[in-house]
């Protein structure tokens, strides 16, 4: 029963799975700093040396606050609501590739949980069920604010994922494949994919930032207009649940995003002077890690520099922007690859 | 209609130009700058670490000072409450029994001197009106506290200890002790 392929999946998916939360973790502290930074100030620096214990002070905060359930609220849908924003953001780090593979006893093992070959399909369909859980939560709370908050990001992120989608059919047209292995070992040295699809990954990370309700993006918590927005009434770990959610996405985004456009664990010329199979392997992974760290500070610098988006604009951004700019990105696709000769 | 002041502006509202309405050159233009404030000197201090320093005229918690041997320069008259706008100044004098030269320098001194705290608005008057040169503000803070009452400052904290004398001198420069003392001016007169 317990072949050693298997337990090397349950091993590789317990790191990843404290990896992920441990990010998550750090991001909070991150974005603290980062904020702080490019505001002229210095951020959290009291707990811990540079304020490095400061994510552990919020979490054991996060669990003392007292839990408060809404008498008019519908109590399991209540409780449904971050549990399915946390697990569903969790589930999305399966079908990544964080790295070539490692060889252990003489067998090979993917440093993947599951190489599915409809990987793509398999993130946007996960992504799609996390809106459910901002839904749910919004809905349960009965509270208007919380109920415009959820209403607001479910239409921003149905409509933006349609953007989303679009751009990565250009993407898939050009590799011919929706398995994210595929994709990530067809751009090897510097051939990543945002050189051939500049506009497809223009489109890709506006939509991620809608897709993770980051700024310029973040009406569905936007404070000034609706208190918190959809986790108005949500305190205690519930909060924590629903805001730890949205850097881990911010994480699997920047991920997604590494992988897909930027050459995932592919490195230049590093493995002409590494021969060690597992080494180069792991400097891969490290390199995915980098660009992955470059990306969260990316959605960070954004957060910190663009004011929010009114609602029209955002609507008329997602649908008469970028919609039609990626359906353009597809016929540009295909008309490059029928002059080049790839398909006929 | 026409403008009285001559500093009417007409407004207009312009459509945005093709570039504007990308919004992406000027997103970068923004991320440009917050860059740029990323890699600045941070203003701010690491406070109870680090204190900016004070303007030399600032006036902070009292002093009751003592003279160079040691006693006490309050003669109890009472100027200094007289001249508090806030009334947080209250004293109760004793006569100086013998055997206390070393401790108070005139025959009448203060046996309770009490300033609150919370009153005080750290206006200085009570430095201006005193003819002793006992009392003097410092660039120390008056510390928080939960209760009421420990913001009466009796002379336990006021008075300064004997074996760390508090500096004033960047309050009371000659120019400002001629101004108190010197009788050529009509303030000094009585």
């Amino acid at each position: 029963m317990f072949t050693p392929a298997l337990i090397y999946s349950l091993i590789f998916i317990v790191i990843i799975f404290s990896i992920t939360l441990v990010i998550a973790m750090y991001s909070t502290y991150a974005e603290r700093k980062v904020a702080a930074f490019l505001q002229d100030r210095l951020g959290p620096n009291r707990a811990g040396p540079f304020g490095i214990l400061q994510p552990v002070a919020d979490g054991i905060k996060m669990f003392m606050k007292e839990e408060i359930i809404p008498d008019v609220s519908n109590k399991w849908l209540f409780i449904l609501g971050p549990s399915v924003s946390m697990a569903t953001c969790l589930m999305t780090s399966a079908v990544l590739p964080w790295g070539s593979g490692l060889t252990i006893g003489g067998t090979k093992y993917p440093m993947q949980v599951a190489d599915v070959n409809i990987g793509i399909l398999y993130v946007f369909g996960v992504v799609s069920i996390g809106v459910y859980g901002i839904m749910i939560g919004g809905w349960a709370s009965n509270n208007k604010y919380s109920l415009l908050g959820a209403l607001r990001a479910s239409s921003q992120m149905i409509s933006y994922e349609v953007a989303m989608g679009l751009s990565i059919i250009a993407l898939v047209m050009m590799t011919g494949t929706l398995s994210v292995r595929e994709i990530a070992e067809g751009q090897p040295g510097g051939h990543w994919n945002v050189l051939y699809q500049p506009l497809g990954f223009l489109i890709f990370i506006i939509c991620a930032f809608a897709e993770t309700n980051r700024a310029p993006f973040d009406l569905p918590e936007c404070e000034t207009e609706l208190v918190g927005g959809y986790h108005t009434e949500y305190s205690s770990m519930k909060l924590g649940f629903y805001l730890f959610a949205e850097y881990i996405n911010m994480f699997i985004s920047s991920a997604v995003i590494a992988t897909l456009y930027f050459g995932g664990y592919n490195m230049p010329f590093i493995s002409r002077f590494v021969t060690d199979p597992n080494t180069l392997s792991l400097l891969g992974t490290a390199f995915l890690f980098g660009k992955i760290f470059f990306f969260i500070f990316f959605f960070m610098w954004v957060r910190w520099t663009i004011p929010r988006f009114r609602y029209d604009q955002l609507m008329n951004l997602g649908w008469k922007g970028l919609i039609p700019l990626a359906i353009l990105n597809i016929f540009l696709t295909g008309l490059i690859m029928w002059a080049t000769g790839k398909i006929n | 209609m026409q403008s009285l002041s001559n500093r009417s502006k007409v407004v207009v509202k312009k459509d945005l130009t093709f570039m504007e309405r990308i919004y992406l050159p000027a997103i970068f233009g923004g991320m440009l700058i917050t860059i740029k404030h990323f890699f600045k000197k941070k203003v701010t201090l690491n406070y109870p670490e680090v204190t900016r320093e004070y303007a030399a005229v600032y006036r902070g918690k009292h002093v009751l000072k003592r003279d160079e041997n040691g006693a006490e320069r309050c003669t109890a008259c009472g100027l200094c409450a007289v001249s508090c706008p806030a009334e947080a100044i209250t004293m109760v004098a004793a006569e100086r029994k013998t055997g206390e030269e070393k401790l108070y320098r005139e025959e009448k001194y203060a046996s309770t001197y009490e300033i609150n705290m919370l009153r005080c608005i750290f206006c200085g008057l009570c430095e201006e009106a005193c003819p002793k040169e006992a009392i003097f503000l410092t660039d120390v803070l008056v510390p928080t506290s939960f209760e009421r009452g420990e913001f009466i400052y009796g002379k336990t904290e006021l008075v300064e200890p004997l074996d760390k004398r508090v500096d004033i001198s960047i309050r009371q420069t000659q120019a400002v002790l001629d101004f108190k003392t010197n009788k050529q001016l009509t303030h000094n007169r009585i």
